[in-house]
């Protein structure tokens, strides 16, 4: 995807912690009023990479770009950027109000208008009758809500989360996840988006960073990520419960495994199909088991090994020579350990990766 | 048809709990008695004894007149309770040459105090403040040095001093010694604020970042609100420190500017005459007093200031 007039544009990002390199010759592009998540394991390097675009962190190579301004060098303040953090970060001492006018007060606004864009931002976020509690006196959610609204109020071209509802319970969550969504339909600013949960990831972006030791894998929608993920990690990393792999070797079109061979049939190469050591990725809700099985290209005879009721479906791990398969199957399906299975996939819907590069085949 | 069921059913129930409620329930006992109980407050009370005792011995004598004091008992109350003793102490006793009592050193000391625990602790804080927060070139080497400094023992540093002082006019004066003071202050200061500072949500402060707060803007707008509990323990500390030192009240000032414990020293050790034990014992604890209502007053702020400013970020 190639952006004309990007809103943000990072270009060879470096930055080193001493000797340890945190981020390697970093690129992104994100376009104008897009939502793009960065998404990775603890320690990759997406608070980082956040607070190099927020100007929170001096860079030790390369250039940023927000609005087509280089501001490289430029403050944080200065830089038309908005932040929320994760553990909200709001001034203790000061009124909600006061929390949401602080940043207005340093860039020298009248003070009719401050009062003016404090009583919109409150009013988006519904949260006027709290403004004149103190932090203190707020829930977790409501606190975040502020947070937020501490970044819209300065009318901002792009906002910056840092794991903003991580702090938040699963219910509370989700709620603000949608609000969050809402409000980007709403004002259709860039907002860069960081997370553990592939959950929030998924149905928040429009493209996902997925991030691993300071650089980025694969920048791609949510579906692509899902469906043709780039590499190994990615590959793993996705979805939950996470792919099956069985090792194995590619050669003209056919996969050999020790559970048998499997013809490639209708597998999408990302290349010229070569030869070689493979891994062939499945995912559990792609595999189908008992009459549906029968219609599938791949079929094997597996032995049920566990199984987890998940309510809404049911987790059942397989196992057939010696290899263990996830499989998620309906929720009202009744099977015993030790029963014996057919289960059966599509090859379109499985994913080849070189043994030695990790990369899609 | 279902009620004698559920009922037959529900004294079923009543019946498996009966067990269950005649056992333990509620708080569990405590002895009063306990073995740790005895050693922890035998303790307390033998230590508390210890200091209590000799402080009971000088408000007693500081009470007393010289007839009373020279019949020997110590410990017994005064039969006739006399406040000539702190009167004299305060405005009369003699110090050498002049005999305008402690309260000349009072005042001196107060001029000295006040001055010196503003100008330490305001710089303390914002160098504890930059140290933490603004991770400035070279703040490691400064901050290494500046601990180092706090090592170094004073009378290493007596008469170096004593020649810059000379050297800048200052020798003798009030002024120096509040700058002898402000800068012994500032190692053990520095620190206290520094891990302050960065105790405080690192979060905090980038968001006043970006909210377009600068240097002094996110001091006093940010940190200073939230750091009450620490400006009051710097307070305890440096009033407390400067007000009962003596040496270098004694080597960097004058007789006419004379801290108070110089004074009382003065007072005490003086040689004309005989001994007033009550007035000295009267004049120790007006020195002393300071000290002690900073205690007692900023301990309540203390605990107030560490309540409120128990906020999560
Ligand atoms: N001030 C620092 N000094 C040295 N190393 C640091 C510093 N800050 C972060 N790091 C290192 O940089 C790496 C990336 O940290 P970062 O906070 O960006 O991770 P993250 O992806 O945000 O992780 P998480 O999801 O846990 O928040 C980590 O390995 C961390 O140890
Ligand atoms: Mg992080």
């Amino acid at each position: 995807m190639h952006i004309t007039d990007p809103s943000i544009s990072i270009r060879n990002l470096k930055l080193s912690f001493g000797a340890v390199e945190v981020l390697k010759d970093l690129d992104l592009d994100v376009a104008q009023g897009e939502f793009v998540v960065l998404l990775g394991s603890s320690g990759c390097g997406k608070s980082t990479l956040l607070n190099c675009i927020a100007g929170l962190l001096d860079v030790s190579d390369g250039q940023i770009f927000i609005g087509g301004r280089n501001v490289t060098w430029e403050e944080p303040s200065r830089r038309g950027i908005g932040m929320v953090f994760q553990s909200y970060a709001l001034y203790p001492q000061m009124t909600v109000e006061a929390n949401l006018s602080f940043g207005l007060k340093n860039a020298g606004l009248p003070r009719d208008e401050i009062a003016r864009k404090v009583a919109e931002a409150a009013r988006i976020l519904q949260i006027e009758p709290l403004l004149k509690r103190k932090p203190a006196a707020l829930s977790g959610g409501q606190r975040q809500r502020v947070a937020i609204g501490r970044a819209l109020v300065r009318d901002v071209d792009v906002f910056l989360f840092d794991e903003p509802l991580s702090n938040l319970d699963a219910k509370l969550r989700a709620g603000l996840r949608v609000e969050i969504k809402q409000l980007h339909q709403t004002l259709s600013n860039t907002m860069i988006y960081v997370t553990h949960d592939q959950v929030e990831a998924m149905t928040l972006a429009d493209r996902i960073a997925i991030m691993k030791g300071g650089q980025v894998l694969q920048f791609d929608t949510p579906h692509e990520i899902y469906a043709r993920p780039s590499c190994l990690y990615v590959a793993e990393f996705i979805g939950s419960p996470s792919m099956n792999f069985i090792d194995g070797a590619v050669a003209e079109g056919i996969f050999a495994a020790p559970v048998g061979d499997i013809a490639l049939e209708g597998y999408d190469f990302a290349g010229p199909p070569g030869t070689g050591p493979a891994r062939l990725g499945i995912r559990p809700e792609h595999i189908a088991s008992g009459p549906e099985a029968e219609a599938m290209p791949v079929r094997l005879e597996t032995v049920v090994e566990l199984v987890e009721p998940l309510g809404s479906d049911t987790l059942v791990r397989v196992g057939v020579q010696g290899q263990s398969l996830w499989v998620r199957m309906d929720g009202q399906a009744v099977v015993q350990p030790g029963q014996a299975l057919q289960v059966g996939f599509a090859p379109a819907r499985a994913h080849l990766f070189d043994k030695a590069t990790e990369a899609r085949l | 048809m279902s009620e004698p069921a559920s009922l037959s059913a529900t004294a079923a129930g009543a019946d498996a709990v009966a067990p269950a409620l005649s056992g333990p329930r509620g708080p569990r006992p405590r002895k009063r008695l306990s073995r740790a109980n005895i050693i922890v407050y035998g303790t307390l009370i033998v230590v508390s004894l210890y200091y209590l005792l000799p402080l009971y011995v000088m408000v007693v004598t500081s009470l007393k007149g010289m007839p009373e004091i020279r019949l020997g008992n110590i410990f017994a109350p005064p039969m006739e309770i006399t406040f000539e003793p702190w009167v004299k102490a305060w405005s009369e006793a003699c110090t050498g040459l002049n005999c305008d009592g402690l309260s000349r050193g009072f005042w001196n000391s107060v001029r000295i105090t006040v001055p010196s625990v503003v100008l330490s602790i305001a710089i303390a804080s914002v160098n504890g403040y930059a140290l933490a927060n603004w991770r400035f070139k070279g703040a490691d080497v400064f901050f290494t040095i500046l601990i180092f400094g706090a090592f170094i023992p004073y009378q290493v540093m007596l008469y170096p001093i004593v020649i810059l002082l000379r050297e800048m006019g200052l020798y003798g004066t009030l002024g120096g010694l509040v700058i002898v003071h402000s800068i012994f202050g500032m190692p053990i200061l520095t620190l206290l604020f520094r891990n302050y500072f960065t105790s405080l949500p690192e979060e905090l402060f980038k968001a006043a970042r970006v909210d377009g707060a600068g240097f002094w803007g996110i001091y006093f707008r940010i940190m200073l609100p939230m750091s009450l509990p620490i400006f009051v323990v710097a307070m305890i500390l440096q009033v407390t420190g400067i007000w009962n030192d003596f040496l270098f009240g004694v080597v960097y000032t004058k007789p006419d500017i004379y801290p108070m414990t110089v004074q009382l020293n003065n007072i005490v050790n003086s040689v004309q005459g005989v001994k007033e034990y009550n007035v000295n014992m009267a004049a120790t604890l007006l020195t002393g007093l300071v000290p002690l209502v900073i205690y007692f007053v900023s301990g309540k702020l203390f605990v107030r200031g560490i309540a409120a400013g128990a906020v999560k970020g």
